[in-house]
């Protein structure tokens, strides 16, 4: 017999708002599970943000703080410096991260803020209805790109795990995705060395996951899988990108 | 206690808020209050706090958010487009009822306007700091000692009522050098805040979890949220009005409303008006929100008062509240210059002798 199932404590009891085939619900268990791992729950606050995972603070039973929209890090700063025994994670989307917030969270990965964050990148707005993101893929339609998104027109998607990475400071950064059980080993692996990173107060981690949006992508989840792992895992590559330790590879 | 040293507006403001017992600052550089930020950089690290120089104005703002739904005490300093990108975070901190304390040491406007001293961001500071139903209590000092003074008092006064407090300063009272004394009194413990505070649930040794947040999608919710924030307000206008009455025992014909660094320059006026047998007396609101109402009303509405002066470095931003006070019971006139040059005590005295003239 194998350990039986169960909800990580770090999880509430509560059925989510989020829809079918979405991958949060999955990203929420990983981060559950590994602050449950790490006995970390009782010193935890969490930083959500806005768009989809605006709610998250209802799924999780610890402290957890609401950010406007892309200002998470920001506030992670301010609560990890003057209280650095805590242990402080933003959970954020694409539109949040990667536009809205990109001053915020590029300097905050810049001083080496000891906090983590957990990036969701389903290159697509979702709580808004489906808007281009900056990650939204080249071609991809959205109710702002109808017709695709023109690369001429609005460049082309911003890779944030490898934009982070290339700053001097160091830190952990990387990608994973959780489309498929095979790949969700390794996102668990990867989110509970950023945590473990921050409480070695080592350096700024953040794990990159993509993710699917069936709702905003006008697919079944089925189909947003295949699109993900055919579409998005070519161009967003996945594994470390930097890592604080010289010479380590894994 | 008699330990007057002579400092400068912008480095007092800062020890200020360390005597206060605050050690925790969060700004991004403004002329012209920047030395505050420089003087902290130097002296939070000899007392233990926390200085930091954020990215941006908005990212200072969701810093001090972030600091202050942890728990601590938090304040940042900044000058007029400082304070404009900082007003989003101040909307989300004001609904979050968290504490926080916020200077701004006012340049012209708008736009880039200047760096010399105004009065231009009154009604920000009064009414428009942001979306949304919310308030902050401003105070508005006169001299480096009362900035002094009211940064101290600001914190527990902030920690009272769950929201940030203003302190509105000309850009003259963080540049001018003057005497001040840190009042040994003043410095406080901050309260206990593990009743909401996200400080860790293991901190409170609690089982319940806290949650700072500003979302209230039920709209019965958000109404009941925006009339518990409302009470607050109510309450402030109630016990925190302040004001400075001046040469206002006498039979008076003009009745001056001014504040801050142009409160200084009236009185001179008014002292050298008397001189030449003309009285004048002057409301100085000390509070701008809530903005002494009554005491204006009061005063306007004695019998030799024929006239009131609203007196600022604006161009007339005050002068609706005190028509408001007033309820058209005496015309209300404005002078005043917004571009950085202080009106002179020659220029107040003809406008109050214009006043006497007219009528």
């Amino acid at each position: 017999m194998g350990k039986p199932f169960k909800k990580p404590e770090a999880l509430s009891d509560q059925i989510t708002h989020y829809c079918p085939g979405c991958t949060h619900g999955v990203i929420h268990r990983l981060v559950a599970e590994a602050i449950d791992e790490l006995g970390i729950r009782r010193r935890t606050v969490g930083i959500a943000p806005v768009g989809c995972a605006v709610l998250a603070y209802n799924y999780f039973t610890f402290d957890f703080q609401e950010a406007s929209h892309g200002r998470a890090p920001a506030m992670a700063t301010g609560l990890k410096r003057v209280r650095p025994d805590l242990v402080v994670f933003t959970y954020q989307g694409d539109g949040d991260l990667a536009s809205i917030g990109m001053a915020e969270i590029i300097h905050a990965a810049n001083r080496g803020e000891k906090f983590t964050t957990i990036f969701v990148n389903n290159a697509v707005y979702g709580m808004t209805g489906g808007q281009m993101a900056p990650t939204t893929m080249p071609g991809q339609r959205t109710t702002t790109s109808p017709s695709g998104r023109d690369v001429e027109a609005v460049g082309w998607p911003i890779k944030m795990a490898e934009l982070l990475a290339a700053l001097e400071t160091p830190g952990y950064i990387s990608r994973q995705t959780v489309i498929k059980p095979k790949y969700i080993r390794k996102a668990k692996k990867a989110i509970k060395q950023a945590f473990e990173y921050q409480l070695e107060n080592r350096c700024f981690s953040f794990v990159e996951l993509i993710s699917t949006c069936p709702t905003n992508w006008g697919m079944t989840p089925v189909e947003a899988v295949q699109w993900a792992e055919e579409t998005m895992l070519p161009y967003y590559r996945l594994g470390d990108y930097k890592i604080p330790e010289e010479n380590k590879n894994d | 206690m008699g330990n007057t040293v002579l400092m400068k507006g912008n480095e007092a403001i800062g020890e200020a808020a360390i005597r206060a017992g605050c050690l925790n600052y969060f700004a991004y550089p403004i002329t012209p209050q920047s030395e505050v930020a420089e003087y902290l950089s130097r002296r939070l690290p000899e007392v233990g706090g926390v200085f930091l120089q954020g990215e941006s104005e908005v990212a200072v703002s969701y810093m001090i958010f972030g600091a202050s739904a942890g728990g601590a005490r938090v304040f940042t300093t900044s000058s007029s487009p400082g304070i404009s990108l900082m007003s989003e975070g101040l909307s989300y901190i004001a609904a979050a009822m968290c504490p926080a304390v916020i200077v701004n040491i006012m340049r012209g406007g708008p736009g880039l306007g200047g760096i010399l001293p105004s009065q231009a961001d009154y009604l920000q500071a009064t009414k428009g700091l942001g979306h949304g139903d919310f308030r902050l209590l401003v105070l508005a000092p006169a001299s480096v000692q009362e900035a002094v003074e009211m940064v101290m008092t600001a914190f527990p006064l902030a920690e009272k009522y769950r929201n940030p407090v203003m302190i509105l300063g000309d850009g003259l009272i963080g540049q001018m050098m003057e005497p001040v004394e840190f009042p040994e009194h003043l410095k406080t413990e901050a309260i206990n805040k593990d009743s909401w505070a996200t400080n860790g649930m293991a901190t409170r040794r609690s089982d319940q979890r806290n949650l700072v947040k500003s979302l209230y999608l039920d709209p019965k919710e958000l109404n009941d949220h925006n009339l518990r924030l409302k009470a607050k307000y109510e309450q402030m206008k109630r016990d925190e009005v302040r004001y400075e009455a001046y040469h206002t025992d006498t039979d008076y014909k003009v009745l001056i409303v001014s504040y801050g660094t142009m409160s200084r320059v009236c009185r001179t006026a008014i002292d050298q008006l008397q001189e030449e047998g003309i009285d004048v007396g002057m409301i100085r609101p000390q509070s701008l929100y809530p903005f002494p109402e009554k005491a204006i009303a009061e005063a306007a509405g004695k019998h030799s008062c024929i006239a009131v002066a609203c007196i600022e470095m604006s161009m007339g931003q005050m002068v609706e509240d005190v028509e408001k006070a007033i309820n058209n019971r005496r015309q209300v006139s404005w002078f005043g210059k917004c571009g950085g040059e202080i009106p002179t005590p020659e220029d107040i005295q003809e406008h109050v002798k214009s006043l006497v003239k007219s009528k």
